[in-house]
C-alpha cells in the first residue's frame, strides 16, 4: 500500500464517542431531504435565465419595447401630421421650413405672441415644412412594418417549404432542395434591385386605385422579392432541424401509433425546432429594414409622401452639412433599432440555441 | 521510505460557472510510485478526468487548482511557471485522451505531430526527430508507419489514431503516462489491443501509468492500486483483489453489481439508482448517501473518514463501523480489530437491514 | 473531389444562366420598352432601331441571340450615352475593383486580427469591446456610414482629403465600405476561434508541452481560418453592392456609380448588363471559395 500516514485518518477510533443513535438506518424522508435538489428547470426557464442575465439582450428589449410603444401611442396626439405642411391659424405655415429642433418659424412665433400655445417641433422641420419628429415616427413604423412584415413572409413560407421538404425526405426533399440551392446562389441585393426596378414599373400602373396604391408599388415589389428570395435560408434551417429531430425515438414512436404527418409535424417537431426559428426571425428583421434602406437609397424605396427611415435619411444627404440633424435622427432611429434587434438575437440565440449549450 | 514519483495532496480543483463554484475535485490525496499502475474509476463527473487535468495543468478556463500540492519527486508542480510547466508536461507526464478521433489536429499530418512533440523535448535534429517518430509508430504497431508519417489523421481509423497518440506520449518517454479513458471510444475487440500494448509498454519502458476508467473490469488486471472515486473525493482505495472481491464502500458495491460478469449470467445487473449530487452545492456529510440503501443517519450528517477496512485497504464509509470491521490507524497490524476486540458489546442488530 | 468540381461547377453555369433569363425577361416584362413609340421620332426609325436590336423577333429568341452576345463579350449599348456597354464596364470596374479589393483585403486582415484577439480574451474588455464595435457597425447601413464619415473627417474636421478624379484618396471610401465585412469576419473568426480552442487536439497540444502562442499561431489559427474562407463569397457579394452606395457617396465614378445612375435614368440595356456581369462575378467568387475550403479542409473526406 503507497499510503503515506499523511493520508490515514487522524483520529482513532478508539476515541470515537459513539452515538448507536446515528447508526440507525435512515428513513427515505431524511434521505429526499438530505439531497440538494438541483433547480429542476426547463429549457425555457433555463434559457429565459440565461437571456436576463444578459445586460445588453435586456436593454435591447427594453429599447425595443419604449420605441414600439412611442411610435404607436405618439402619433395619436402628436398634433402635426407627417404628410401636411404644418398650419398656423388654418393657414399653411410656408416660413417653417427647414427649421431647427425647438425652434419655431415666423409665422409661429407672432401666434405665440398672441397667446396660442405651439407644439414645439422637437426635431425641427424638413424642406417641405412638415414636422421632422412625426415623420421619423413614421418612417421608423415604416420600417418596422417592413422589417416584421418581410420576415413574416419569410417565416412562413420557409417553414411550410422546410417542413414539408424535411419531413418527406428521399426524392421530393432532393428536388425541393436543388430549387433551394439555385435560389440561395443568386445573388440577393442584385436580385431585389433587379425585380425592385421591373416590378415598380409592371405594378406601378396596375395598382392605382387599390387599396395598395398608399403602400406604394416599391414596398409590395420588396416584399415580393423577399417572399420569391429571402426564405430558402429559412426553409434550409427548418429542414436541418427538421431532419435532425426526425430521427429521435419520439418522433418515431409517434409514428409508429399512427400519428399522420402534419400533426407529427405540428406536434412533435415544431416545437422542437422553435427556439432555433424565432432566433433567425429576430435576425432577419433588421436584415429587411437594410434592405429596405438600401433600396431607398438607390431610389426604389418607399413611395412619397410615405416616409421610411431609409428615404429620410437618404433624403438628407443632400442638404448634409447645412442640416445635419435631418440625417441624425433616422439615422440614430436606424442603428438603435437594428443595434437592438441584432443584440438581442445573439442574446437569444446565445441563451436558447441547443447548439451552444453544454 | 523513500519520495514516491508524484505525491497528490489534499488536491482541490473548481470550475466557477453560471450557477455557482463546480468543485470537480474536492481534497483527494494518493501516491504514484515508479513504474506502478494506478486505476482510478468512477462514473462521469465524478472528478476522474479532472484529477488528470489536474495534474497536466491543462485545466481551461474557468477551471483552476484551488488548493492542495502536486509533487513530483518533491517538487509542487502548482508553483511552477509556465516555462517549467511546458517542460514538464510531455516530458515528464504525457497523457493520452478518450477520443482519437478528435484528438489529433486534422490539418497536420501525423509525422508533424509527432516530431512537434519530440523536438520540444529532445535536442534531436528534424531528421532524427523522424526517425524517432517511425520507431516510436513501429513501436506502438503502426503498419506502415513510413506512409503513416505522411498520412492526416482523417485517413487513419480510430485504434490507429489511438496508438499514434500513445506513440506521441511516449515519445520523450515520460515518467508518468496518464491515459483518460484510452479505450472507451474504440471498438471492444481495440480496446483490448490498446490495453495490451500498453501494458507491454509498460513493461519495455518502465514508466508509472494512471488509468482513467468508468469500466473497472477493463482495468482490473493491470492496475496496482485502485481508486474509486465519487464527487470528487476518493470513495475507495486499495489493490485490485480487494476492491474487486471485497468492496466496502456502498457506492463501489453498487459499481461491482452494474458490471455484466460472465461466469454468473443468471444474476441481473443492478443499476445505482438516482443520479449524481450538483457538484454545485455539495450535501452535508457522505456525497453517496441520498443513492444508498444502506443509508444511516450518520451519512447525512458526518463525513466518513478513510477507514482501514484491511491492510491493503481503504474505505470511507461509515457502513464499516457499523460492520465492525474495522482496523487501528496501523496498517501494519496484521489483524482485523472488531468491536469485540475493542471491549465493546456488538451495539447493533445485523437482521434490521441485511438482506434488504 | 472531381465530382464535387462538377456538381459546383454545374450548379454554378445554372445560375448564369438563370440569373441571365430572369433578367433578361424581367426587363422585357417592362411596359414600354426601350423604343416605345413615344420616343422614337418617327415610325421608320423606330422600326429600323427594332430591327437593328432584334426586337422584331419574339422574345425566346431575342434571348438566345442576347446570350450569344454575352459570350462574345457584346453587352449590347447603353440607351443614354450611346456608348458600348462593355467598355462602360471594363473601364468603370478597374475603379470599383480597386476600391473593392483595397476593402476585402483590410476587411480580412483586421478582421482575422480581431476576431482571434476577442477569443483570446474572452469575456475581458477587450473582447466586449470589439464584439460591441463590430455589432454596431453592423447596424449602420453603409449609405448612412458613409455620409457621416465624409462629414465628420473630410468635411468638418479635415482630417483626410475628399475623393476627386484628381486627388483619389481612398482612405474613407475603403473603411466605409471594408467595416461591415470586418465586421463580420471578426465575429466569424471569434465563434470559430473558440470552438477550435474547445477542441480536444488543442489539449493535446498543450499537454504535449506546446507554448501557448504556438498552440494558437500553428494548432487553432490554421483550423479557425477554414470556416472564415466561406464567407469570401458572401463578401465578394456585399462588396460589389456597398460599392454602388460608397461610389456614388464619395462620388467616385465606379462601376456602382454607373449602375445607380443606370437605375434612375431608366437605362435598361445597361441594368440588365451590369446586373448579369456583377452576379457572374458573385458567382464565381461563391465557387472559388467553395471550392478553396474543399481543399484546404482535410475533415471532409472527398467521396
Amino acid at each position: 500500500m503507497s499510503n503515506n500516514p499523511d493520508v490515514m485518518p487522524k483520529k482513532q477510533f478508539l476515541s470515537l464517542q459513539i452515538d448507536l443513535k446515528k447508526f440507525e438506518k435512515a428513513t427515505e424522508e431524511e434521505k429526499t431531504q438530505h439531497e440538494t435538489m438541483r433547480e429542476s428547470t426547463t429549457f425555457f426557464r433555463d434559457g429565459m435565465r440565461k437571456l436576463r442575465k444578459n445586460p445588453l439582450a435586456m436593454i435591447s428589449l427594453v429599447v425595443l419595447f419604449c420605441l414600439v410603444m412611442t411610435i404607436i401611442i405618439v402619433p395619436m396626439f402628436y398634433p402635426y401630421s407627417y404628410e401636411q405642411m404644418i398650419t398656423v391659424n388654418g393657414k399653411r405655415d410656408k416660413t417653417a421650413k427647414n427649421l431647427a429642433p425647438f425652434t419655431y418659424s415666423k409665422n409661429e412665433l407672432k401666434a405665440i405672441e398672441e397667446g396660442q400655445e405651439i407644439f414645439p417641433h422637437i426635431f425641427g422641420t424638413d424642406e417641405l415644412c412638415r414636422d421632422y419628429f412625426i415623420r421619423v415616427l413614421y418612417g421608423a413604423r415604416v420600417s418596422l412594418a417592413v422589417g416584421l412584415f418581410a420576415s413574416l413572409i419569410v417565416l412562413v413560407i420557409g417553414l411550410l417549404y422546410g417542413s414539408v421538404s424535411g419531413y418527406f425526405g428521399g426524392k421530393v426533399d432532393m428536388v425541393m432542395m436543388r430549387i433551394v440551392d439555385i435560389i440561395y446562389s443568386l445573388p440577393d441585393t442584385l436580385m431585389v434591385i433587379l425585380l425592385s426596378v421591373v416590378l415598380t414599373q409592371v405594378l406601378g400602373t396596375s395598382l392605382q386605385g387599390t387599396a395598395l396604391a398608399k403602400v406604394g408599388t416599391n414596398m409590395i415589389s420588396l416584399f415580393v422579392v423577399f417572399g420569391v428570395l429571402y426564405w430558402v435560408g429559412m426553409a434550409r434551417l427548418v429542414r436541418g432541424q427538421i431532419l435532425s429531430i426526425k430521427t429521435n425515438e419520439y418522433v418515431l414512436a409517434a409514428r409508429a401509433m399512427g400519428a399522420k404527418p402534419g400533426r407529427i409535424i405540428r406536434r412533435h417537431i415544431l416545437p422542437n425546432c422553435m427556439s432555433v426559428i424565432f432566433i433567425s426571425v429576430a435576425l432577419q428583421i433588421p436584415s429587411a429594414i437594410f434592405t429596405e434602406s438600401f433600396l431607398s437609397f438607390i431610389g426604389l424605396g418607399v413611395q412619397a409622401p410615405m416616409p421610411s427611415l431609409g428615404s429620410l435619411a437618404n433624403a438628407a444627404r443632400g442638404g448634409m452639412q447645412s442640416y445635419p440633424y435631418k440625417m441624425v435622427f433616422p439615422a440614430l432611429f436606424i442603428c438603435l433599432i437594428v443595434l437592438s434587434f441584432n443584440l438581442l438575437g445573439d442574446g437569444l440565440r446565445d441563451a436558447f440555441d441547443p447548439k451552444l449549450r453544454r | 521510505m523513500s519520495t514516491p514519483l508524484l505525491q497528490v495532496k489534499d488536491l482541490c480543483t473548481s470550475f466557477n460557472v453560471d450557477s455557482g463554484e463546480v468543485r470537480a475535485v474536492n481534497g483527494i490525496s494518493f501516491n504514484l510510485e515508479k513504474g506502478k499502475v494506478l486505476g482510478i474509476v468512477g462514473e462521469s463527473g465524478s472528478g476522474k478526468s479532472v484529477t488528470a487535468y489536474s495534474i497536466m495543468r491543462i485545466l481551461v478556463e474557468p477551471g483552476r487548482i484551488t488548493g492542495g500540492q502536486i509533487l513530483f519527486n518533491g517538487e509542487d508542480i502548482v508553483k511552477y511557471s509556465k516555462k517549467q510547466m511546458r517542460e514538464f508536461r510531455g516530458k515528464r507526464v504525457s497523457i493520452i485522451f478518450q477520443d482519437p478521433m478528435t484528438s489529433l489536429n486534422p490539418v497536420y499530418t501525423i509525422g508533424n505531430q509527432l516530431r512537434e512533440a519530440i523536438l520540444l523535448h529532445t535536442d534531436r535534429n528534424r531528421k532524427e526527430a523522424n526517425a524517432r517518430a517511425l520507431e516510436m509508430l513501429q513501436l506502438v504497431g503502426v503498419n506502415d508507419p513510413e506512409k503513416r508519417l505522411k498520412q492526416y489523421p482523417y485517413e487513419l481509423s480510430g485504434g490507429m489514431r489511438q496508438r499514434v497518440m500513445i506513440a506521441m506520449a511516449l515519445a520523450c518517454e515520460p515518467d508518468i503516462l496518464i491515459a483518460d479513458e484510452p479505450t472507451t471510444a474504440l471498438d471492444v475487440t481495440i480496446q483490448a489491443q490498446i490495453l495490451e500494448l500498453m501494458q507491454e509498454l509498460q513493461k519495455k519502458m518502465g514508466m508509472a501509468i494512471i488509468m482513467i476508467t468508468h469500466d473497472l473490469g477493463v482495468i482490473a488486471d493491470m492496475c496496482d492500486e485502485i481508486i474509486v472515486m465519487y464527487a470528487g473525493r476518493i470513495c475507495e482505495r486499495g489493490t485490485a483483489d480487494a476492491i474487486f472481491y471485497n468492496p466496502r464502500h456502498e457506492y463501489t458495491k453498487g459499481l461491482m453489481r452494474s458490471i455484466p460478469r460472465l461466469d454468473s449470467h443468471h444474476e441481473r445487473l443492478i443499476p445505482i439508482a438516482g443520479s449524481p449530487v450538483d457538484l454545485t452545492n455539495m450535501p452535508k456529510g457522505c456525497a453517496f448517501a441520498s443513492r444508498c440503501d444502506a443509508c444511516m443517519k450518520v451519512c447525512l450528517t458526518e463525513l466518513p473518514e478513510e477507514f482501514w477496512v484491511a491492510k491493503d485497504h481503504l474505505a470511507s464509509c461509515w457502513r464499516n463501523v457499523k460492520d465492525g470491521v474495522i482496523l487501528p490507524c496501523n496498517p501494519d497490524a496484521k489483524e482485523q480489530v472488531t468491536w469485540q476486540d475493542l471491549g465493546v458489546k456488538y451495539p447493533f442488530d445485523m437482521k434490521d437491514d441485511e438482506g434488504a | 473531389m472531381l465530382k464535387y468540381t462538377v456538381k459546383r461547377v454545374l450548379l454554378a453555369v445554372v445560375t448564369v444562366f438563370i440569373i441571365s433569363a430572369i433578367t433578361f425577361f424581367a426587363m422585357n416584362a417592362i411596359p414600354g420598352g426601350p423604343f416605345s413609340k413615344e420616343k422614337a421620332p418617327d415610325p421608320a426609325v423606330q422600326a429600323m432601331l427594332e430591327a437593328r436590336f432584334n426586337l422584331d423577333k419574339p422574345v425566346p429568341q431575342q434571348f438566345v441571340i442576347y446570350l450569344g452576345n454575352l459570350l462574345h463579350g457584346d453587352f449590347g449599348i447603353s440607351l443614354k450615352t450611346g456608348r458600348d456597354i462593355s467598355q462602360i464596364i471594363t473601364e468603370k470596374f478597374a475603379v470599383s475593383a480597386k476600391l473593392g479589393g483595397m476593402a476585402a483585403g483590410f476587411a480580412i486582415v483586421l478582421g482575422l486580427i480581431l476576431g482571434s484577439v476577442a477569443a483570446l480574451c474572452r469575456n475581458r474588455w477587450p473582447d466586449r469591446l470589439i464584439i460591441f464595435l463590430t455589432t454596431l457597425f453592423v447596424s449602420v447601413p453603409s449609405f448612412i456610414l458613409a455620409t457621416i464619415l465624409l462629414l465628420v473627417f473630410a468635411l468638418t474636421l479635415k482630417w483626410v482629403g475628399v475623393f476627386s478624379a484628381n486627388n483619389p484618396n481612398y482612405v474613407l471610401p475603403v473603411i466605409s465600405l471594408m467595416l461591415y465585412p470586418m465586421s463580420y469576419i471578426t465575429r466569424l473568426t471569434k465563434s470559430s476561434m473558440l470552438d477550435v480552442l474547445g477542441q480536444d487536439y488543442i489539449r493535446t497540444a498543450r499537454a504535449k508541452g506546446v507554448r501557448d502562442s504556438l498552440v494558437i499561431f500553428k494548432h487553432a489559427l490554421r483550423n479557425a481560418l477554414i470556416p472564415v474562407i466561406t464567407y469570401v463569397g458572401p463578401m465578394v457579394a456585399y462588396i460589389l453592392t456597398g460599392s454602388m452606395v460608397v461610389e456614388t457617396v464619395f462620388t467616385i465614378g465606379g462601376l456602382g456609380t454607373e449602375f445607380v445612375r443606370s437605375i434612375n435614368n431608366q437605362d435598361y440595356p445597361m441594368i440588365m448588363a451590369t446586373t448579369i456581369f456583377l452576379a457572374v462575378l458573385m458567382v464565381v467568387a461563391t465557387l472559388v471559395s467553395d471550392m478553396v475550403y474543399k481543399l484546404v479542409d482535410p475533415k471532409i473526406t472527398f467521396d
